[in-house]
């Protein structure tokens, strides 16, 4: 290898003629794999975890995050803490386990013990190391920044990185839309969904926002939902699929469609059975009652796939979906995902969330198998190197809908000015649109 | 002279089990699904929850009849893309144990290993698949099928896109 294209020659963004390509070489080059470790996964806000996965003080969770084994816990006093899982004296991984409750971790290797703020409590023969021994010196290190947004908690290995809220940008509103379905909050299920893609991880987010391929690829979930009576449209799948996609600033992007089979909160269908018909419809009562009927429509009888940039999806379609993706190599990478239920939920209710997510999510489902295989078919055709790049320009030169490309563009246009040492940058589509890349203050790596 | 001894109980429910694995491997999907009794139900949890619960957990497949058919349809069909074609597998049972619950049904479990090849790659599923198993005249029917994964993650296949 070793010869590789400018960054900036890396996509054609032609606003005039429409015409959008990737290089894809973007998916494939080693080099621009470690640029992305260090321009991308190292400056921005990556997705860690949610409050409720420690619920009581001393529980904690292991987690890797932008190629950083971490691992997060909650304290005595309620905070929620995140620390570098390695011992400050010679780098063992001091927690061991992927979830428990602790109240002291003691590092295995030399026995050196801290509680679960971090402070260093336990050094075995202290004697040994003389009398300016600091053990204040000597606690478990935390990432640069830690911040959360409504029970989602994020780490930056940036110091400079701007706020979290500011950083989601327009995408906030979409989680609120998720997090106000209920008063008593959210709360990750137990029980994840851990899988391998053998493809580069930008192809999951495409695919996590793919509405074009809904009918062609899940046929299969398609003619299920039909044949079990509840197609309530009379219109055939590809027709019905009408929705709009959106770029929200900083990479983030959406697509919102009207609802296709049934949602939790709150749009009853005959696959959720009668009994589940009376529960849901106070539901959406109460949301109408709260947030009036515009927005009520928008919780309950929308869907909705977000993807929080670099590498986190919320899907707020016939379940509620926290889907992590860690890349591992250019073609390669781990997904994790998570079902996110209302805290107050009733045992029925519950289960008919749990089915629903189940039908068409997780990679045993009649969906999700469908996408890898999608994903890994693409990560082998770009050994065609002939065929150097990618489209996707789709309605680029009309208002985006769901089943158009906006939303890629949007992702691959923040992508292309972080690569290029960018922190912001024009995302929309629009002819003529003068791009303003803003260069980044202070990078991460002049620490 | 020796007599032709009957065929114990641990006997006849392997020759159920070793039945089915062969209709697996064949893919005979819809003679498998019949195996099963109309309130029969499959199970797989995921990976980091064993234990898991459908009712009140997230777990990978968790199939009544109807999914179960749905499954199958959807897997002999050509738009099933993670087995299409069809990938080879091979299964191997051991450890056969089986217990009489008293009202007719076997509580059974098994350890399986499926050896799945396809797209050029080849790689396990292992784990231990639990039975309760009904008599339906001389054969039995299943009443429900606990497939519980040994592996961490679903890291070689990125997904559980056979029976397992």
């Amino acid at each position: 290898m070793g010869e590789i294209m400018e960054i900036k020659d890396l996509i054609i963004d032609d606003r005039q003629r429409g015409v959008f390509r990737v290089h894809r070489s973007s998916l494939t080059s080693d080099e621009l794999f470690q640029r992305e470790r260090e321009f991308i996964f190292s400056r921005c806000w990556i997705y860690l975890g949610h409050e409720s996965e420690v619920e009581s003080p001393g529980d904690y969770r292991r987690r890797t995050v932008a190629g950083r084994p971490l691992f997060f816990t909650r304290g005595r006093d309620g905070e929620v803490r995140v620390f570098l899982n390695s011992c400050p004296h010679r780098g063992a991984l001091i927690c061991r386990r992927d979830e428990g409750n602790a109240e002291v971790l003691q590092c295995f290797y030399h026995a050196w013990s801290f509680n679960m703020d971090g402070d260093l409590i336990g050094v075995p023969d202290q004697e040994a190391y003389g009398p300016h021994f600091d053990r204040g010196e000597l606690g478990l290190r935390e990432p640069p920044r830690v911040e959360s947004y409504r029970g989602f908690y994020f780490v930056s290995f940036n110091p400079h990185v701007e706020d979290l809220v500011s950083y989601l940008a327009d995408a906030r509103e979409y989680l609120d839309l998720i997090v106000d379905q209920t008063e008593a909050g959210m709360r990750v299920v137990r029980g994840s969904n851990k899988y391998t893609m053998k493809a580069n991880w930008k192809l999951l987010v495409e695919n996590s926002l793919d509405g074009y391929h809904l009918v062609p690829t899940h046929q299969t979930y398609l003619d299920y939902i039909s044949g079990l009576g509840s197609d309530d449209s009379g219109q055939t799948a590809s027709a019905r699929i009408v929705g709009k996609a959106r770029a929200l600033g900083n990479g983030h992007c959406v697509i919102e469609s009207p609802v296709r089979s049934g949602r939790p909160i709150a749009h009853w269908h005959p696959l959720f059975g009668e009994e589940a018909r009376e529960p849901i419809a106070q539901v959406r009562q109460e949301l109408v009652e709260k947030y009036g009927e515009e927005r009520a429509f928008r919780m309950a009888d929308t869907s909705r796939n977000l993807i929080i940039y670099p590498n986190l999806v919320i899907n707020d379609i016939m379940a509620n979906t926290v889907r992590y993706f860690e890349p591992l190599a250019p073609d390669n990478m781990e997904v994790t995902a998570w079902h996110l239920a209302p805290r107050d939920e009733s045992d029925a209710m519950l289960a008919t969330r749990l089915d629903s997510f189940l039908t068409f999510l997780g990679p045993g489902g009649f969906a999700t198998p469908d996408d890898v295989e999608a994903l890994e078919s693409c990560q082998i055709g770009f050994r065609a190197t002939e065929t150097e790049w990618s489209d996707i320009s789709r309605g680029m030169l009309r208002p985006a809908k769901s089943t158009d490309e906006l939303q890629m563009r949007g992702f691959w246009r923040q992508w292309h000015a972080n690569m290029q040492g960018f922190t912001h940058t024009n995302v929309q589509d629009g002819p003529a649109v003068e791009v303003e890349a803003e260069a980044e203050l202070a990078l991460a790596s002049d620490n | 002279m020796t007599t032709a001894s009957q065929p114990t109980l641990r006997e006849q429910v392997e020759d159920f089990l070793f039945k089915e694995a062969a209709l697996l491997d064949d893919w005979r999907l819809d003679d498998w699904v019949d195996l099963f009794t109309e309130d029969g139900r499959y199970v797989v949890p995921t990976t980091d929850l064993p234990d898991g619960d459908p009712r009140r957990d997230l777990v990978f497949i968790d199939d009544d009849i109807t999914r179960l058919r749905a499954r199958a349809v959807r897997l002999n069909s050509r738009h099933a893309h993670r087995e299409y074609p069809w990938s080879r597998t091979r299964r191997f049972i051991s450890n056969v144990r089986v217990e009489e619950t008293g009202d007719g049904e076997l509580a059974v479990s098994s350890n399986v290993l499926v050896y799945r090849f396809r797209a050029g790659e080849g790689a396990p599923y292992v784990g231990s698949v639990d039975y309760i198993l009904r008599r339906d005249g001389g054969a039995f029917r299943i009443a429900h099928r606990r497939a519980v994964l040994d592996l961490e993650a679903l890291s070689w296949h990125g997904a559980v896109s056979i029976i397992f």
